[in-house]
């Protein structure tokens, strides 16, 4: 029988520095600084790269005369930030700076009967979690572990994993975002969209953004080269119920029916190929299909599509001929978190035959090649065998994910009489898998399973109070990590390197893998004692050194083939079956599923209830930023935003507190203010993801608004990829709110 | 020479970051700011204008705060900046309340505070940070007596306004529209 698992509010624990004693803060501040004083102590200026998104912009950590973290700003070397950095970034000293922090390792015990977290060194949390490992291993498999990550960490705590004998290593942002959009591009042109994305955005001349709201999700170098594109006189269209920040910068703004994106787009196919908009060279001689998408959607008029977009036919006609002028240099944006309806693969299918028409993949405005510096890998023994996968729990489904499922693996954990293998241990790293992955039940029950969970963050986030074993990892702003590496048009390497000491008992990803290998016996996969070492030596391969690196940050290379945008005539072989851009796919068919995109009518609202669309403020990162103090100064709750027809009906007013409660009769933990706007449409609401945090000992942001993941409770999942579509969730309101105390 | 900015509303998305710029490149405490984000929506669903813009201190040729201020803590600063003499302020607030654009506060230590549209990198030729670091590039700064700056030309090329001109302070914060 599973053990129960109850969560634990960290705080609750009384922990923390001040209860350490002495001596002992004393001897370990000693060793520490003894084993890790470099030189960075002495410098006024230390390179890194962003840890508060994905993005990972390279900028400049500047020191105040008494050695305090001053400012973080970009480095004009950067291709991802070009020497600007975002809020977040700017923001970065916070989170080295709260006060919240985790700052000693924990480890789940029995008190009085009740369950608790009690201090442990490092060397008893990591042989605890050793010895725990050795058990599941000698019992169910060492395949029976998972490392669920998003951050810089995962490439130790992965080599750590595959040593011991499983690969099921997996991020959120697969599944439970840009999953379908590299499935439905590699389906059409051979080769996903990566990140940062491919997009020539800086000389499109029409950018089409479908529920993408560039400048609220605030990833940097994109909003950059879309204000440089609107500098150079581009044309914007955006598709979204929500008048967004950047639906006020567009020549059109489409504020379309929620879930009836798929029939506008395939409108505009029909336009575009029965008004001959698209480029006939370019899909003569690089598509294949073109005879079988034209009869496909013959029908599937701007008429058809009005009835079930609420878009007048002649905006739809009015936005193709735009798209079909600007041709190639146009730029249909496949987005980023694009698991909404559970058809999102077919979705972004279609997106990626719209470019194709549009003759943008490969071209100047549209999509470009990227490139991405290689850095040599050490070498290291051989990883085993393992004998099964996530796959072997979802027998003849999800063959196009390219990347492992963390939804997937969440519900393989949770033993079934149907499944030979559930997983028994976790370890996560950097991700709030309670407010990442949709259903917390779900997620909750599969926790409630494991026998081991282990928890490095550098904050005390849900996922902690369920963890048994939680090691606190020092900031990005503390320690070295592997170079950046990322696609993008020059092959270009980043630095990070620390600009200050790991507060408290605080220890960087990389010592705490190493740590834990030398426990399991794995310590070959480990060789060096200090990244530095590993660093310089592959550096050096490269042409730099270390020491170059610390005073440059970043370095660019140049691209092996002057070959950024395909060549006039360039005979290419894509990577698809048919060697064509697929705008029939062959993959998608022999999988059984649908070669050329189809509209399927989703679910709408009942009466009185509204569809939850939720999205990103330019000032956060998902729920990790929601206690950074500079971050938490700009925004620190979410509202729900309301039209005001539908406000007036429920007789709402601004800042008033309302629960929310979803279809499946789940209420927000916590009330929310309501956002009375124009700026949604009526049969919808929206709010910004992150808040509504239920754990205490996150000063800042405990109950401060309301969690969407909390609402998502329905998840529609994409048969194609397994990703999960959380859009098809709605909510009416509750006012029988009261202020947290908190 | 005259100091004044030009920001692009058609250019803002409102991130902020000007604001978290300007807090850490000036020790701002938290909780306090010399810049900000205002958002004003207009029209109903789906016929609706945002406009968005970062706002500070307009560094007023005409300033009701330097004229109100009884110990001479406000003052011109070269290029028009308007700054405040920490040590000469005696935190009476008479600047604050005659301020039109609400631009000043109280600074926990005692003196009131605002923009200097980053004087100390000014005067080393450098931008404010505001505007180094915003990631749309829609701020521009420079001096209006020279036609050749990057302000002088935007200024000459795009429409523009400046806030609450009723007020007569002929301000040098202006808004690209």
């Amino acid at each position: 029988m599973a053990k129960r698992r109850d969560f634990i509010k960290v705080s609750a624990l009384g922990l923390g520095g001040a209860t350490l004693g002495i001596p002992l803060i004393s001897s370990l501040a000693k060793t520490t600084l003894e084993e890790t004083r470099g030189d960075y102590q002495s410098m006024k200026r230390t390179p890194t790269y962003c840890e508060v998104c994905f993005w990972k912009c390279a900028g400049w950590v500047y020191k105040n005369d008494e050695g305090k973290i001053w400012k973080i700003t970009g480095n004009d070397e950067d291709q991802h930030c070009n020497g600007r950095f975002c809020p977040r970034g700017t923001g970065g000293v916070g989170m080295y700076n709260d006060e919240d922090r985790l700052k000693t390792p924990l480890i789940r015990s029995e008190k009085d009967g009740q369950q608790t977290f009690r201090e442990a060194s490092w060397d008893e949390a990591l042989s605890y979690i050793a010895k725990k490992l050795k058990v599941i291993a000698e019992e169910h498999g060492p395949e029976c572990t998972a490392l669920f990550t998003h951050g810089s960490g995962g490439k130790y705590f992965g080599n750590l994993l595959k040593a011991f004998g499983s690969t099921n290593i997996t991020a959120p942002s697969y599944a439970q975002c840009r999953g379908p959009r590299e499935v439905g591009f590699i389906a059409t042109f051979g080769e996903g969209v990566e990140s940062p994305e491919r997009t020539d955005i800086r000389d499109a001349r029409c950018l089409v953004l479908i529920g993408s709201h560039l400048g609220e999700n605030m990833h940097n170098g994109q909003v950059q080269e879309m204000s440089d594109a609107l500098d150079k006189g581009a044309n914007i269209i955006t598709v979204d119920p929500r008048y967004s920040t950047v639906a006020s910068k567009s020549k059109f703004w489409l504020p379309i029916k929620p879930a009836t994106d798929l029939a506008l787009l395939l409108a505009w196919i029909h336009v575009i190929i029965d008004e001959g908009l698209y480029d006939q060279d370019y899909v003569k001689k690089y598509t294949f299909g073109f005879e079988y998408l034209k009869e496909h959607v013959k029908n599937m008029t701007p008429e058809w599509a009005y009835g079930i977009t609420t878009i007048k036919p002649e905006i739809i006609r009015e936005t193709a001929r735009e798209m079909g002028h600007a041709s190639p240099s146009v730029i249909v944006h496949p987005g980023r978190h694009v698991t909404w309806y559970g058809d999102d693969t077919q979705r972004l299918r279609a997106v990626a035959i719209l470019n194709a028409l549009l003759g943008s993949w490969g071209r100047r405005g549209g999509f470009y090649r990227p490139e991405t510096a290689s850095v040599p890998s050490y070498p290291h023994p051989p990883y085993p065998e393992p004998k099964r996968n996530w796959r072997d729990a979802f027998p003849g489904q999800y063959q196009l994910a390219d990347l492992a499922l963390a939804s997937g693996i969440c519900d393989a954990t949770i033993p079934t009489v149907t499944r030979d293998c559930s997983f028994k241990a976790w370890i996560v790293n950097g991700t709030n898998l309670i407010e990442t992955l949709p259903n917390q039940k779900n997620t909750l029950e599969a926790i409630k399973s494991l026998e081991l969970l282990v928890v490095v963050d550098t904050m005390p986030m849900e996922i902690t109070g369920w963890a048994d074993v939680i090691l606190p990892e020092c900031t990005y702003l503390e320690r070295y990590d592997l170079v950046r590496t990322s696609p993008h048009r020059k092959p270009q390497i980043a630095l990070r390197m620390p600009a200050v000491e790991p507060k408290n008992n605080t220890k960087p990803a990389y010592w705490i893998a190493r740590e834990l290998s030398k426990k399991m016996g794995l310590a070959d996969h480990f060789p060096h004692e200090k990244l530095e070492d590993l660093l310089d030596w592959q550096l050096k391969q490269m042409g730099s050194s270390l020491e170059e690196m610390k005073k440059i940050g970043v370095k660019t290379f140049d691209r092996e083939y002057d070959d950024l945008f395909f060549l006039p005539d360039e005979d290419i072989e894509f990577f698809t079956n048919t060697g064509k851009i697929e705008l029939y796919s062959s993959a998608l068919e022999a999988e059984g599923f649908d070669p050329m995109p189809k509209y399927t009518p989703h679910e709408e609202p009942q009466e009185g209830y509204y569809r939850l669309i939720y999205g990103r403020a330019p000032m956060h990162t998902f729920s990790r930023t929601s206690n950074n103090p500079n971050l938490t100064d700009l925004m620190d709750e979410n509202k729900v935003w309301i039209n005001p027809k539908v406000a007036k009906e429920w007789g709402l007013e601004n800042d008033q507190l309302i629960h929310l409660l979803n279809q499946d009769g789940i209420r927000s933990k916590f009330p929310i203010k309501v956002r009375i706007t124009e700026r949604i449409r009526w049969d919808s609401v929206y709010m910004v993801h992150g808040f509504g945090h239920d754990q205490r000992k996150m000063s800042r942001c405990y109950g401060k608004g309301a969690s969407d993941t909390n609402l998502i409770s329905r998840v529609h999942i994409d048969p194609v990829m397994g990703g999960t579509g959380m859009r098809g969730n709605f909510v009416t309101f509750q006012l029988d709110a009261e202020e947290v105390k908190s | 020479m005259r100091y004044a900015m030009a920001i692009d509303t058609k250019k803002c998305v409102g991130c902020s970051d000007c604001v978290v710029a300007c807090q850490t490149e000036n020790n701002v405490p938290i909780g306090y700011c010399r810049d900000w984000v205002t958002e004003i929506t207009d029209g109903t669903y789906p016929q609706l204008e945002l406009e968005i813009r970062s706002e500070r201190c307009n560094h007023c040729e005409n300033s009701p705060c330097v004229r109100c201020c009884p110990t001479g803590a406000s003052h011109y600063s070269d290029g028009g900046i308007v700054t405040v003499t920490h040590n000469k302020c005696i935190g009476c607030g008479a600047c604050i309340t005659s301020c039109p654009y609400d631009a000043r506060y109280s600074h926990p230590d005692g003196y009131v505070d605002k923009c200097t549209f980053c004087i100390h990198r000014t005067q080393k030729g450098l931008q404010p940070a505001c505007v180094s670091t915003c990631p749309t590039k829609c701020m521009y700064f420079g001096d209006l007596d020279d036609p050749k700056s990057e302000v002088s030309l935007v200024l000459k090329k795009r429409k523009w306004k400046t806030l609450i001109p009723e007020a007569g302070t002929d301000p040098h914060v202006y808004y690209l529209i």
